[in-house]
């Protein structure tokens, strides 16, 4: 029987894959109704998670929870309760978007006439209508990803898993799905996405967990992890290296409530977060030149998921592929 | 909105569950079958090349061939028509190993899995779906074959049986099918598949007597479980044919019972193993 307040528990997850420990006591608590974030890098653990909550996979450690259902020992239960929007989109390229609807509709049991009637309600909300009776193989990639979200949106269900809901998407349909998941939260979805992208998770959710090698980084708001991380850095590079403890110490000013710059000798720069960009980068620049130091470059970047890393953990992630967010 | 939270079916006793199973796999044969209506040019496609086969085989190299022991060319045409639909049923597991691996790649299994869904359904809808498509690539390669001037020699009776021992053959190869396509990495490997399938259709008697090939080869191919079944259904076609060298050709029928019999008891045990492996 339930006994969770949560949506999603899980205690000291483990799953190993022969050397890798692809989750290593990995802890999650998703209340219901949040947009609940799983950031990190690839490799890091996130969808093997999300496979184990789903039912896919067995742990090999821990327990979890998800809709108050323990996943190894009720799967059917936990089944009957959520949705899954898997890595990659699971959407029939040969029949109709509305059949695909139905088709899912049937197999979530509901009946041949009320499958019908949710495909149509599904095709409205997620502004597919027009293309119902087309097949998905013309639509843009947003639509596609969109058709695959109302999929798993058959039953209203207490808790939906989105892995990388926006991965391979243009701007243009990751804002489209952006609105649905908005969307779908409004209406008292618990959600629970994974994410490579840190404006992603600063957008959509309540609260994102930082996942890295299996194990917990950190857990904030979106707030707090910028307040952690810095939400936007100013760089500053150095002409003479000599000049670089007086860059450092008037970085240091204009630096954010409770961050400090960094010093890269190596490339003769100075980071700092800081808090508003534009008054940050006109007062340096004006201390600058009143010292008399001259800077090979001043600018303001935002942080990549690397950084954030570096200033969260202390190293940086393991792969290439991420750093540019 | 009066939308569910809550899948409906509360149901897990057997009954309830046997009762899905069955429900669940008509739902994923009704997909099937979609995709058959929609897309009819998939029938083309596959059929394509064993009809190119025996177009070739018939005309080209068949005259040339002594497979009745009545002069070169003589009776071909009788011979190879059940080679082509045997072949047709053996080259079939392609199919399902292709259509197994994308649901696969396409996360499709996935999803279901994460569904309340009977999971069997995703095999057992699979594998009827694929039955009724090769009735329907039967029908119309038995067409072609009357319009070539083809005849059964058998009575109806006689006849019907000899379509289903060959839909018997492609039952069984089903679930080789299954293990092959959830062991393979992807869509592109999957057709490579028919780098195996080649041979296992072609080293039989689908074309030739295993009389005619040197001995080593002629034995493999008499024994292959594709040449049980088109001798059996030439048997009862009453195709003529050249006395045979090979035990096993003798007993064509018993054999083409006991093949797809014994296919199935080793790769059904193994497909479930593997479906089962997907949770690991
Ligand atoms: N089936 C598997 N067999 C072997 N190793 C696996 C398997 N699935 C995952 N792994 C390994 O487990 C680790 C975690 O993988 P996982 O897919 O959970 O990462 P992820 O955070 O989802 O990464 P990405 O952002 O690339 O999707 C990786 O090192 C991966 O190589
Ligand atoms: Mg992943």
């Amino acid at each position: 029987m339930p006994t969770s307040d949560y949506a999603v528990r899980a205690i000291g997850l483990q799953k190993r894959y022969k050397e890798t420990r692809a989750l290593d006591g990995f802890d999650l608590a998703v209340p219901y109704g949040m947009v609940y974030g799983l950031l990190g890098p690839n490799g890091a653990g996130k969808t093997t998670a999300v496979r184990i909550l789903t039912t896919l996979i067995r742990l090999d450690g821990g327990t979890a929870e998800v809709a108050g259902y323990d996943v190894t020992r009720k799967p059917r239960m936990v089944r009957r309760r959520i949705g899954l929007t898997g890595q990659q989109t699971a959407v029939d390229d040969a029949i109709s978007a509305r059949q695909n609807l139905v088709l899912f509709g049937r197999l979530f049991h509901i009946g041949q006439a009320a499958a019908r009637k949710r495909a149509d309600e599904l095709l409205e909300q997620f502004s597919l209508a027009d293309a119902a009776n087309k097949t998905p193989k013309k639509f843009s990639g947003g639509m596609r990803r969109r058709l695959d979200l109302a999929s798993s949106m058959i039953l209203a269900p207490r808790v939906l898993f989105l892995d990388e809901p926006t991965t391979g998407l243009d701007p243009a349909g990751r804002r489209e799905v952006w609105q649905a998941i908005r969307e779908l939260a409004r209406h008292g979805t618990t959600v629970l996405l994974t994410t490579h992208y840190l404006d992603e998770a600063d957008k959509l959710c309540d609260r994102i967990g930082v996942i890295d090698h299996g194990k917990n980084v950190v857990e904030d708001t979106p707030d707090g992890l910028k307040r952690r991380i810095g939400n936007e850095r100013l760089e500053i590079v150095a002409a003479e290296s000599d000049d670089l403890p007086a860059i450092a110490e008037l970085a240091n000013r204009a630096a954010s409530e409770g961050t400090e710059a960094t010093v890269d000798e190596a490339r003769q720069a100075v980071t700092v977060p800081i808090a508003d960009g534009v008054q940050a980068l006109t007062d340096v620049a004006t201390e600058l030149r009143n010292k008399g130091v001259t800077a090979a470059d001043l600018g303001l970047r935002r942080p990549t998921l690397d950084e954030a890393f570096l200033q969260l953990t202390g190293h940086a992630t393991d792969d290439e592929e991420t750093s540019a967010v | 909105m009066t939308t569910l939270n809550v899948a409906p079916d509360t149901d897990d006793t057997l009954a309830g569950r046997v009762k899905w199973a069955i429900v669940d796999c008509w739902s994923i044969v009704w997909q099937e079958l979609v995709h058959l209506i929609r897309q009819p040019s998939t029938f083309a496609w596959q059929l394509g090349f064993p009809i190119v086969m025996v177009l070739m085989f018939v005309y080209v190299f068949g005259s040339a061939m002594d497979v009745s022991g009545q002069g070169a060319g003589a009776g071909y045409m009788e011979f190879a028509m059940p080679g082509l639909f045997t072949m047709t049923m053996a080259f079939g597991f392609m199919n399902t190993a292709f259509a197994v691996t994308m649901i696969k790649e396409k996360g499709f299994i996935d999803r279901f899995r994460s569904m309340p869904m009977a999971s069997s359904a995703v095999v057992t809808g699979r594998g009827v779906a694929d039955i009724i498509h090769a009735a329907v690539d039967l029908a119309i390669l038995v067409g072609i074959a009357l319009v070539l001037g083809w005849r059964s020699g058998g009575s109806l009776a006689a006849t019907f049986g000899a379509f289903l021992l060959l839909l018997l053959l492609r039952l069984a190869l089903i679930f080789v099918g299954i293990f092959l396509g959830l062991i393979v990495q992807n869509t592109e490997a999957a057709g490579n598949l028919f780098a195996v399938a080649f041979p296992f259709g072609m080293v039989s008697s689908v074309f030739a007597p295993p009389d005619l090939m040197p001995g080593w080869l002629g034995a493999v191919a008499a024994w292959n479980p594709v040449s049980s079944t088109a001798g059996a259904i030439r048997d009862i076609f009453e195709s003529p044919a050249v006395a045979s060298g090979f035990w096993i050709e003798e007993h064509a029928l018993a054999a083409a019972i006991v093949w797809p019999m014994v296919i199935t008891a080793i790769f059904l045990p193994l497909a479930v193993r593997r479906f089962k492996r997907l949770s690991r």
